[in-house]
């Protein structure tokens, strides 16, 4: 199965879409929901850094028998420091992006964590795409 | 100390207002975590916990739903909008408003024996 999702830079209250309906998603396959909260957490997030930190982006989503793969691509100012992104408490988020709830510099490294494989690839002035794949078996 | 305690407890220790999810009054809590940073809370792995926030938009209720969350306190008098509270029915997800501030609302449900997440 697969499906695609629309992220608007700067629009917050539209983040999430993705993961929601993911989450109804992987919910009627009867995944444990153990599983399901650590897909749809790391879903969330990417979509939230794509509304905080880029301009527009796209989430496909291929969901299979045992796992799901899900990309998240956006046009954006991309990430000159991969590694240090991925440090716990690293953030360049606006103001207005912790006034939304973000910008702890968690969100990355709680990706990392929830899914089973996470590749990032950026580049400076253009953008970023992360693919998270994880089992769909607990 | 009390190991759970219920939805309808925690409303009624903080007299806050029971804005949806009243058919979940009885569900058991174990713990509770207070934070405005929603990325935060979604790196929490504890179940049946209540959420207690300044953070009224709907991150914070995007947040309850992919993290699993049971209850949020919104606290300082900050108002739910219609939309937070159609996500929030279709989630499951108690949304309660408060008037205490954060302090006097942490400190009333750790007197009660409200455990925290860590
Ligand atoms: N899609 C992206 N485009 C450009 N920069 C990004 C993108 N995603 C992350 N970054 C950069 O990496 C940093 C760390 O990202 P991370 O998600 O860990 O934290 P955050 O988004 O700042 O805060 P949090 O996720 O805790 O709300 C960001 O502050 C930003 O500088
Ligand atoms: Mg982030």
């Amino acid at each position: 199965m697969e499906f695609s999702y629309d992220v608007e830079g700067g629009n917050f209250a539209k983040a999430g879409n993705a993961a929601s309906s993911v989450k109804k998603v992987l919910k009627q396959l009867n995944v444990d929901p153990k599983v399901i909260k650590r897909i749809v957490v790391a879903l969330y997030e990417g979509e939230v850094n794509v509304v905080a930190h880029a301009y527009k982006g796209k989430v496909l989503v291929d969901i299979d028998t045992d796992r799901i793969y899900i990309k998240i691509e956006d046009e954006g100012p991309g990430i000159p420091d991969i590694d240090l992104a991925m440090q716990v408490g690293y953030s360049t988020a606006s103001a207005m992006v912790r006034e939304m709830g973000f910008g702890a510099g968690m969100g990355l490294p709680n990706m990392k964590r929830n899914a089973d494989k996470i590749n990032i690839s950026s580049k400076v002035g253009e953008g970023t795409i992360v693919e998270l794949t994880t089992n769909l078996s607990s | 100390m009390a190991s759970t305690i219920k939805v309808r407890q925690i409303a009624e220790l903080l007299n806050a207002n029971v804005v949806c999810g009243n058919e979940m009054l009885e569900n058991d809590i174990k713990c509770a975590f207070a934070s405005d940073l929603m990325s935060d809370v979604l790196t929490l792995e504890s179940d049946q916990l209540v959420l207690i926030t300044g953070l009224t938009n709907m991150q914070t209720v995007r947040t309850a739903e992919m993290a699993d969350l049971d209850c949020v306190v919104f606290v300082r008098g900050k108002k739910v909008t219609p939309e937070m509270i159609e996500v929030a029915s279709e989630n499951n997800t108690v949304l309660m408003e408060c008037e205490f501030s954060m302090f006097r609302t942490i400190g009333v449900l750790h007197d009660a024996g409200v455990n925290p997440v860590y």
